[in-house]
C-alpha cells in the first residue's frame, strides 16, 4: 500500500450565472497518481491546470463553489473524503503538512514565532510545554535558522521572506509529518535564497524518510529535487513517470512542448510553439482536452484517450502514446 | 564602432525614507553602454537596484548623481517638456501587463496611442499602421475591438510590445517582461521579441532575474549587487567564464530543466542585506565565499578579465581567491 493513492479525484465548481443557470467547471478530472513513503512527486502544468487544486482536494481545504464530486484520496488507508472534520482536523498539520507560496500572509501577525511553533505542536501532541519549546527550538535549528533562542522571539514582519519560509518549514516538520505538500515553496524568494530552502527540503525528506508533494511552474526543480513527475492540463495528469525517464522521453505531446519550452532546450525563433489558450474549464472539448491545440490531433481524439504504460511507471495519456515521432512534435 | 544610443555614467539613486539621513541606496554608481541594435541582459535579485536603473535610464525616476546621454545628448537635466519628444526614442514595457493598459480602452486605441501622441498620423494613417502593428507582434484582428479583460497574459503583453514598437523606438527597456506568463507563453513571447528586434535593430535592455531567459536574448550580461555592478561580459564569456563570486554561485543557483545536468553548486549564506545600511568596502563581502579582511575597508575596481568587454569588480582578482572551489552535487 502506497502512503498516499488518488484515485479518479474529481473536483468542479459549481455556481449560478447571471440568468440563475447552473454552471459547472471541471477542474479536476479524474487526477489518479500514488506517492510512497520518502518519495518526492514533483506537479508541474500551466496556471489553471489544477496543481494547486489537487493538493487543496487532497487536504479538504475547498471551499464553496468548489466542491470534490467523485474519486477517493486514501492517507495510509483512510479515505480522506468521507472522514469527518474532526478527524481531519486531527490529521492536518500532524502527519500531513503544508508550506504555501506566500509565507508572511501564513503566519499569525500578532504572535511571536516561537509561539506559533509551540502551539502546533500543543494541538496535536500535548505534554508539557517546555517540551513543545524545545522541540521548536530543534526545527528552527534543523532549517537553518541562526540563533534559534533569540530569533523565536521575533515577530513575523521581522522576518525577511527567506526566513519567513523556514520559519513555515519548521511549523510544518514540528508534528514529524509522513507528508509534506509544498505548493510553489520558493517561487518568491530569489535564486540564491531558492537554492538553500530546496536543499534543506530534500535533506529533511531523506533524514525523516518524509514523502513530499512540490507544486511548481518550474521544470528545473522538479528536474533536480523530485523522484518522479505528474505533468497536469487542463485537470488531468496527463503523463506521469520517473523524473529522469519522462524528460529523456517525453511522450505526450504536452509534456513535449512544455520541455521544449524551457530555457535549456527553446530554440529562438525555431519552429511552431504550442500556442494557443487553455481551455474554458466550463466548455471542454469533448475527447482529449489537447486536441484544439496539439499539432498530432486526428478525429480519434475527439474520443476520450485511455491511460498506457509506455515504461517502468512511466504513463501517457494520448491516443498516440509510444507512437510518436521521436523527439518530434510541437516544438 | 558606432556611437552608443545609451551611455549611463556614475548613475546613483538614493530614495528618502521619511528619517533624516537615511536613505536607501538602490543605486551606487552604475556605468553601463548599448550600442545600436545590442541586447543588454541586466540580472540580480530583488533589491539589486535593475528596475529602478531601468526607469532611471527613461527618465521615470529622477537620478540622485550620475549622467544619462541617450543617443549623444545629455538627458539627465533636461525639463520634461523637451523630454516628451524624445520619448518616441525610447519605450519602455513592464512586467505586469494587467496594470500597464487602461482597462476602459479597446485595444486598437492602446495600440493607436503612442502613435497618437508622437507621430502625428490622420486617423486613418494610425488605423492602418494599428492593423499592421497589431500583425507583427501576431495578435488576431479582431482583438482590436476588444477590451484588456478579453485577453490572456500573454496576448496583453504582446499588446504591450506592439505599443512599445508603434513610434520606432531607438531603445526599448524591457523590465521582467515575461516573468508573470506560463512557460509556453514566455517562449512565444521571447520567439516574437527576437523578431522584432531583428526587423527594428531597435536597442534593448532586458532586465530579469531569471538567468535562463536573459542567456537566450542577451548580446551582452551585466551582474547587479546591491545596485552596483559586479560584473559585465558577453554572454557566452559570462556563462563559461564567471569571474566574480556572486555570478559564480547566481550560475550555480540555476537549476536547468534536465535532471542529467550535473549541478555545481556554491549556495551563498544568508541573504542580501539591506540597502539603507551598505557593508563597507565590497558589499557583497558579507555572503562571499573567499572574502578577505582588506576586502572590508576597499571598494573594489572593474579588473578585465581576458577579453576588452569582460569586466569583474573583485578586490580576490589580483591574487588569484576569486574561484569559488567547486563542489558537485547531484
Amino acid at each position: 500500500m502506497s502512503l498516499l493513492e488518488v484515485e479518479n479525484l474529481r473536483t468542479h465548481f459549481i455556481s449560478r450565472d447571471i440568468d440563475n443557470q447552473i454552471r459547472v467547471a471541471k477542474a479536476l478530472n479524474d487526477v489518479s497518481f500514488r506517492l510512497e513513503a520518502g518519495k518526492v512527486l514533483g506537479f508541474v502544468g500551466e496556471t489553471g491546470a489544477g496543481k494547486s487544486l489537487t493538493a487543496q482536494s487532497i487536504c479538504g481545504l475547498l471551499r464553496p463553489p468548489a466542491r470534490i464530486v467523485g474519486g477517493s484520496v486514501l492517507f495510509d488507508g483512510q479515505d480522506l473524503i468521507e472522514m469527518p472534520q474532526e478527524e481531519l482536523n486531527a490529521l492536518r498539520g500532524d502527519q500531513i503538512a503544508m508550506v504555501v507560496q506566500n509565507p508572511r500572509t501564513s503566519l499569525d501577525p500578532l504572535t511571536r514565532i516561537g509561539d506559533q511553533l509551540v502551539r502546533i505542536h500543543q494541538a496535536h501532541t500535548g505534554g508539557p510545554v517546555t517540551a513543545s519549546r524545545g522541540r521548536a527550538l530543534d526545527m528552527m535549528q534543523a532549517v537553518g535558522i541562526p540563533d534559534p533562542a533569540n530569533r523565536s522571539n521575533a515577530w513575523p514582519h521581522e522576518l525577511s521572506g527567506g526566513m519567513a519560509q523556514r520559519v513555515l518549514i519548521a511549523m510544518a516538520l514540528m508534528n514529524n509529518p509522513k507528508l509534506l505538500i509544498a505548493d510553489e515553496p520558493t517561487t518568491g524568494l530569489d535564486v540564491t535564497v531558492q537554492a538553500q530552502i530546496l536543499d534543506l527540503m530534500k535533506g529533511l525528506t531523506e533524514r525523516f524518510g518524509m514523502a513530499m508533494i512540490i507544486i511548481t511552474h518550474d521544470l528545473g526543480i522538479v528536474a533536480h529535487y523530485s523522484d518522479e513527475i505528474a505533468v497536469m492540463f487542463a485537470g488531468t495528469i496527463v503523463e506521469s513517470g520517473p523524473v529522469r525517464e519522462v524528460f529523456a522521453k517525453p511522450d505526450h505531446p504536452y509534456t513535449r512542448s512544455l520541455i521544449a519550452s524551457t530555457p535549456e532546450k527553446l530554440q529562438i525563433g525555431g519552429g511552431a510553439k504550442l500556442g494557443g489558450q487553455p481551455p474554458d474549464l466550463y466548455n471542454l472539448p469533448s475527447g482529449c482536452p489537447l486536441r484544439t491545440r496539439c499539432t498530432f490531433a486526428e478525429d480519434v481524439c475527439a474520443t476520450p484517450p485511455t491511460r498506457k504504460q509506455i515504461g517502468g511507471g512511466h504513463y501517457s495519456v494520448c491516443h498516440f502514446s509510444g507512437a510518436l515521432p521521436e523527439g518530434g512534435g510541437p516544438q | 564602432m558606432t556611437s552608443p544610443v545609451l551611455t549611463v555614467e556614475n548613475l546613483a539613486k538614493r530614495f528618502p525614507t521619511g528619517r533624516s539621513g537615511v536613505f536607501v541606496n538602490a543605486v551606487n554608481g552604475v556605468d553601463l553602454t548599448i550600442a545600436p541594435g545590442e541586447t543588454l541582459g541586466m540580472v540580480g535579485e530583488s533589491g539589486s537596484g535593475k528596475s529602478t536603473i531601468g526607469r532611471a535610464v527613461l527618465r521615470l525616476t529622477e537620478p540622485t548623481e550620475g549622467k544619462i546621454i541617450f543617443d549623444g545628448r545629455d538627458i539627465t537635466k533636461i525639463p520634461e517638456g523637451q523630454m516628451r519628444p524624445l520619448r518616441r526614442d525610447m519605450q519602455m514595457v513592464f512586467q505586469d501587463p494587467w496594470s500597464a493598459l487602461n482597462p476602459r480602452m479597446r485595444i486598437g486605441d492602446l495600440i493607436a496611442e503612442p502613435m497618437k501622441l508622437h507621430l502625428g498620423l490622420s486617423k486613418s494613417e494610425r488605423e492602418n499602421k494599428t492593423v499592421d502593428l497589431a500583425n507583427r507582434v501576431h495578435l488576431r484582428p479582431e482583438f482590436l475591438r476588444r477590451h484588456s479583460s478579453d485577453l490572456s497574459g500573454g496576448q496583453l503583453q504582446r499588446v504591450c510590445i506592439a505599443r512599445a514598437i508603434a513610434t520606432n523606438p531607438k531603445l526599448i527597456v524591457l523590465d521582467e517582461p515575461t516573468s508573470s506568463l506560463d512557460l509556453s507563453v514566455r517562449a512565444e513571447i521571447l520567439d516574437l521579441l527576437n523578431e522584432i528586434r531583428e526587423q527594428t535593430h531597435a536597442a534593448m535592455l532586458f532586465i530579469s532575474h531569471d538567468l535562463g531567459t536573459v542567456k537566450l536574448i542577451s548580446d551582452r550580461i551585466v551582474v547587479l549587487y546591491l545596485g552596483s555592478v559586479v560584473e559585465s561580459a558577453r554572454t557566452d564569456e559570462l556563462f563559461s567564464n564567471p569571474a566574480h563570486p556572486y555570478s559564480q554561485s547566481l550560475l550555480s543557483a540555476h537549476l536547468p530543466a534536465d535532471p542529467a545536468a550535473k549541478l555545481e553548486r556554491h549556495v551563498l549564506k544568508g541573504e542580501i542585506p539591506s540597502p539603507i545600511n551598505l557593508p563597507s568596502g565590497c558589499t557583497f563581502r558579507t555572503r562571499c565565499p573567499v572574502a578577505k579582511d582588506f576586502c572590508e575597508h576597499e571598494v573594489p575596481k572593474p579588473h578585465h578579465i581576458g577579453s576588452a568587454e569582460h569586466q569583474a569588480n573583485c578586490l580576490r582578482i589580483p591574487d588569484g581567491g576569486n574561484r569559488i572551489a567547486q563542489t558537485e552535487t547531484a
